[in-house]
């Protein structure tokens, strides 16, 4: 079966019309799922240059190898699609979810014939209920379908920031509280239960199952030698048509913006890759392509796809102070650096915001900055402190400003980065 | 001669303190309590100060490693 017409260009993952696909629509538009011997499968991954969209960028090939050398081909390991989406301004995992169900699944059987899985399961958050329903809905459909015995089960954690986070998701999955762990053993050495476990976010395992079909010279067709094949975006802020779009890694900042809509008003600064991201500022970002080597000098990364424009009529520091302040309180509260070190750094950072610290509280941030990172379990506080950095960084001197003079006058503007509700449990 | 450096186990570690006052040279406090490790690799001279840190620690939380092999833990009594 050749491409879908569509499938040449940038809509790969996403459907031409917002219709969720069942399994019959997607075996006409795809055609069945080949079956791939592991060897030729984890060589297509290389050869593809596939990168895990999670947000960590790393080699897809290079993660199923490890996990399949461990466990000898034994049947022994376990597979985990990782769709906990936990990131606040992130929706593209549980958009591809809602239309292309049976994309993923297929990604998920690629992946657990190639490590050899004793089991195969689905990991979502408690509060996306809508996608745990669907999910069991397709995976019904297909064992109607197919005489496989596989059973893919869907598990589901809490609603916390670090709950997606791949050591808290094992923990999840085997029976504790969704906490990360300290690594190593890497979860290809220790995962689920203490066996080989593969974790992969839902997006990639969606482009697997394309590497699978169609081949690795069509997956690198588009998008650029570092970062080729599409990405899911989740663009909001100051467009004026928000929501999830798929674009080809070569894709400018500012191109990517146009295809939401536009600006609405005046671009000051952008918010790339999610709240573990970077702020940059809008005129330098504008013409950078979302490919990892051209964002690099900028010091941004895609992340989980998230883009943010914040208008000149926003207040960087007020949107900044209210997510570290989710992001203090999102800790697990395991490791000194990150849950004493976060609020402390939070709570002077509001009061830097609203006018009531001293100058040497600025110093005294950028100290604890460097203090806390790598000091962590999980990469946590290096996530909330790379985003701290850049909005110093980028919003400097409006940072100086509400030092001396308190919140200015687009304090009080609804806010661009959304805050979720925080959960209690940690199960 | 294996390069070896020694690590917190940040989820075990509740700040008692011991180890900055076992081995200075190489660990100081944050503001908080919590010990921050040079990470550069011990050498011959500070080993029995590491060896008395691990030993010491209220909660067990360090440990050394060969630098080449991350979690791999070398046993206190083998560092002199």
């Amino acid at each position: 079966m050749s491409p879908p017409a569509d499938a040449g260009t940038t809509q790969r993952l996403l459907p031409g019309r917002p219709v969720p696909e069942d399994l019959d629509a997607h075996l006409a538009g795809f055609g069945p799922r080949p079956i791939l011997e592991p060897a030729a499968m984890i060589e297509a991954l290389d050869q593809s240059g596939l990168r895990g969209r999670g947000g960590a960028d790393f080699p897809t090939g290079v993660k199923w190898r490890a996990v399949t050398e461990r466990s000898q081909g034994g049947g022994d390991a376990v597979v985990v699609a990782n769709a906990a989406e936990c990131e606040p301004a992130s929706f593209k995992d549980r958009f591809l979810l809602t239309y292309r169900p049976h994309l993923v699944l297929d990604g998920l059987e690629h992946a657990a014939e190639a490590v050899g899985a004793r089991r195969v399961i689905i990991y979502t958050t408690r509060s996306h209920n809508d996608i745990e329903a669907a999910l069991r809905a397709a995976i019904r459909e297909r064992r109607r379908r197919d005489d496989s015995d596989r059973f893919v089960e869907v598990l589901v954690g809490p609603n916390r920031y670090v709950a997606g986070e791949e050591t808290a998701l094992i923990a999840r999955v085997s029976g504790h509280l969704a906490k990360p762990k300290v690594v190593p053993p890497r979860p290809f050495q220790s995962g689920v239960d203490g066996l080989p476990t593969l974790v992969q976010n839902v997006e990639t395992l969606a482009h697997a199952a394309l590497v699978a079909r169609f081949g690795a010279a069509w997956f690198r067709s588009v998008g650029t030698q570092r970062s080729p094949g599409t990405a899911l975006l989740t663009v909001s802020g100051a467009v004026r048509t928000p929501g999830v779009l798929e674009a080809t890694c070569d894709t400018t900042v500012g191109a990517v913006v146009d295809r939401a809509g536009g600006v609405e008003g005046e671009p000051a600064a952008v918010l790339l890759g999610g709240y573990f991201g970077r702020w940059v500022s809008a005129d330098r970002i504008w013409n950078h392509a979302i490919d990892a080597d051209s964002l690099r000098s900028t010091g941004a990364s895609l992340g989980t796809g998230v883009l943010v424009v914040a208008p000149t009529t926003s207040c960087g520091i007020t949107e900044t102070d209210r997510v570290l302040a989710y992001l203090a309180g999102q800790s697990a509260g395991q490791c000194g650096p990150c849950h004493v070190g976060l609020p402390a750094i939070a709570e002077t950072f509001h009061k830097v915001a609203t006018g009531r610290a001293r100058p040497a509280a600025l110093d005294l941030l950028a100290r604890w900055s460097r203090d806390v990172r790598g000091r962590g379990a999980c990469r946590h506080p290096d996530g909330a402190m790379l985003f701290l950095d850049s909005a110093m960084e980028v919003f400097a001197a409006d940072l100086r400003r509400h030092l001396k003079q308190g919140e200015c006058r687009y304090a009080a503007q609804p806010s661009l980065l959304p805050v979720p509700a925080i959960e209690a449990g940690w199960w | 001669m294996v390069r070896l450096r020694l690590r917190v186990d940040p989820i075990k570690c509740k700040a008692h303190g011991m180890c900055g006052e076992l081995f200075p040279e190489r660990i100081r406090m944050d503001d908080w309590g919590y010990p921050v490790i040079e990470p550069r690799a011990l050498s011959d001279d500070v080993l029995e100060h590491a060896r008395r840190a691990i030993t010491d620690c209220p909660r067990a939380a360090l440990w050394v490693e060969p630098v080449d092999e991350p979690g791999a833990r070398v046993r206190p009594d083998d560092l002199d």
